[in-house]
């Protein structure tokens, strides 16, 4: 049997945890916060006291429907809150309130851009709500330390349906939705905080001699890093290979079934781990405490409403009415507002291509070193439109630009007097400029008689003047009055 | 019900529940849990066809409450009825990552 006609396909699902971005926990006020002392926003709904009434966060039921309904999920007109119980220390009432049978949202599907500039679709199988649990801390070797701040924050879990094949389409999918998440404003979707958790199930169909092996389908848990999933994936998908090719009638998915994987950010593997055959028995039964939730209509349409235009139609948008490439108009649309800085700026009659260049040169050189989004830079809109209007009406030169860019963003002001305070204006006052003129020509004999021969250094040793009138003028002569100046005294 | 209450299950139960039970309990639960089973078989006689499963014991839904932040506890009144603590952790026998 010949090993060149084997043809593998990974088949991957992907289940995704993300925090939601609201003021206080899901079932009671506790603050949702991130990185404060243990156990300071907690109260007896949260740690598990006995007799209290948790109360659901309607904010909460609104960012999950506002995730289902850019999802295109069904959102349904009948939810309802379930208790799944297990015993773990950072579970305080032994505990969780998910949701089983009637989750919030059901199939959908999220357009995700691969790499290759194609879109491919995913499908969602469902999005429920649920509380996050606590923090376990396990730097002491005698014991574990457990902090309850996280307890009760509200989670979304979104499950895809196993319709990613390769590595890059698991990644690309939990970018486009960690995109997704900012760009309706409901998550942070922070990594280092925690705020998106992966667990992938892989397995393998492999094709050979006219026969489908399936490999067991390995379920990973809680990885908090695009770098863990994909060397999570990338390393399932070799491991179950080899596996499968030393046994290729016992390792598979009828044989073993489901087996869960732990990752090992050290080694870059993924280690067995044996499950006590009691822990998937959760007995789940609806929360009595709880009341169930019934989304009407109107509810759901105005919260369909706020969405708005999502990053792929916007990004398609940019490339049509602003000319912008699949690249620039990519990077501006990766969360809203630095999108919307754009769109205003063009309102205000800006050109977009310039204000793209401006928001994607210095803009992004500082987001990237200060690690936010260009928005956040701190320039405005107004501040943006006014410069890129400058730009376009030659009051000050692109280098000038980039500079008062940043003096923007370190301090705000006007385009206009911060180019005054800073002597970036463009000179085009002729007298001056012809004075710079006269000398750069005075200086290089040889440039000026290469221009003048009409030779084939023509062009060369006409750059080359510009270039030193623009280095009398200290950058801030405009370029295209240099331009007619020069022609005009060297008779070109 | 179609499920019967044996022994096995019982202890099974006790397990879940993290209840050590000695054989004499598993012997005295299993078949008080069967007579409680037994009594609410009484209901398999209904006749619910085309009847919704009820979700909830009161008829109340939509209570929400706005996202305003209240009152916490301090750590020290959260820890107060703790067995044991570490500084202002909750200290528990050493275990294994997390839960999720």
């Amino acid at each position: 049997m010949s090993e060149t006609n084997e043809t593998i396909k990974p088949v991957v699902g992907l289940e995704i945890h993300v925090e939601l971005a609201t003021a206080t926990k899901m079932f009671c006020r506790c603050r949702n916060r991130f990185g404060d002392p243990p156990n300071t926003h907690v109260c007896p709904v949260c740690i598990g006291m006995p007799g209290v009434l948790p109360v659901m966060n309607r904010q909460a039921v609104e960012y999950a429907m506002k995730v289902g309904l850019a999802l295109h999920c069904t959102v349904a007109g009948f939810t309802k809150w379930d208790r799944k119980s297990y015993y773990y220390p950072d579970l305080p009432k032994n505990y969780q309130i998910s949701q089983y049978d009637l989750p919030l949202s059901a199939d959908g599907f999220l357009e995700v851009p691969l790499p290759d500039g194609t879109t491919r679709k995913i499908r969602v199988r469902r999005a429920h709500l649920e509380e996050d649990a606590g923090k376990n801390i396990h730097d002491k070797a005698s014991h574990t330390g457990v902090d309850l701040n996280r307890a009760g924050v509200p989670l979304l879990e979104i499950v895809s349906e196993p319709d990613m094949n390769a590595v890059e389409e698991v990644l690309a999918y939990a970018r486009a939705m960690q995109r997704l998440v900012r760009w309706l404003g409901v998550s942070e979707a922070n990594m280092q905080m925690g705020h998106m958790r992966f667990e992938p199930n892989i397995n393998l169909h492999i094709t050979r001699g006219g026969r489908t092996f399936k490999t067991p389908i390995c379920e990973v848990k809680n990885l908090n890093s695009f770098r863990a999933l994909e060397r999570t994936v990338a390393y399932e998908i070799q491991r179950q290979h080899a596996e499968w090719q030393a046994n290729p009638e016992g390792y598979s998915i009828d044989k073993v079934g489901k087996e869960n994987r732990g990752y090992d950010d050290e080694a870059g593997v993924t280690v067995f781990q044996r499950e006590k055959e009691e822990a998937h028995d959760y007995r789940y039964f609806p929360d009595p405490d709880l009341a169930p939730v019934l989304v009407s209509d109107e509810w759901r349409g105005g919260l369909a409403a706020q969405i708005g235009e999502l990053p792929l139609a916007r990004r398609a948008r940019y490339m049509e009415r602003y000319a912008l490439s699949f690249k620039e108009a990519d990077a501006l649309t990766q969360d809203a507002p630095t999108g919307d800085l754009l769109d205003t700026a063009v309102t205000d009659g800006a050109d977009a291509k310039r204000c793209a260049n401006l928001l994607l040169g210095r803009g992004a050189a500082i987001a990237n070193d200060r690690g936010y989004s260009i928005a956040e830079v701190g320039v405005t809109a107004g501040q943006l439109a006014e410069l890129a209007k400058m730009l376009s009406g030659g009051e000050v030169n692109a280098t000038a630009a980039d500079k008062i860019f940043v003096k923007l963003a370190e301090t705000g002001g006007s385009p206009r007097q911060v180019a005054e305070a800073e002597g970036l204006l463009a000179v085009s006052d002729a007298g001056q400029i012809s004075a710079w003129v006269d000398q750069a020509i005075a200086a290089n004999p040889k440039a000026v008689e290469d221009v003048r021969s009409g030779g084939k250094s023509q062009k060369k040793a006409f750059g080359f003047l510009m270039g030193q009138v623009m280095r009398l003028s200290g950058g801030a002569a405009a370029p295209a009055e240099v331009q007619r100046l020069l022609q005009q005294k060297l008779g070109s | 019900m179609s499920k019967t209450i044996d022994l096995d299950l019982v202890r099974h139960i006790g397990k879940l529940s993290r209840i050590a039970l000695s054989e004499q309990e598993v012997g005295t639960f299993a078949a008080q849990l069967a007579g409680i089973l037994e009594y609410f078989g009484k209901l398999q006689e209904l006749d619910t066809e085309g009847v919704e499963p009820m979700a909830h014991a009161v008829q109340l839904h939509n209570v929400l409450a706005d996202d305003t932040p209240g009152e916490s506890l301090t750590p020290e009144q959260a820890l107060a009825n703790a067995p044991d603590r570490d500084g202002d952790f909750f200290k528990v026998p050493k275990v294994i990552g997390d839960s999720q």
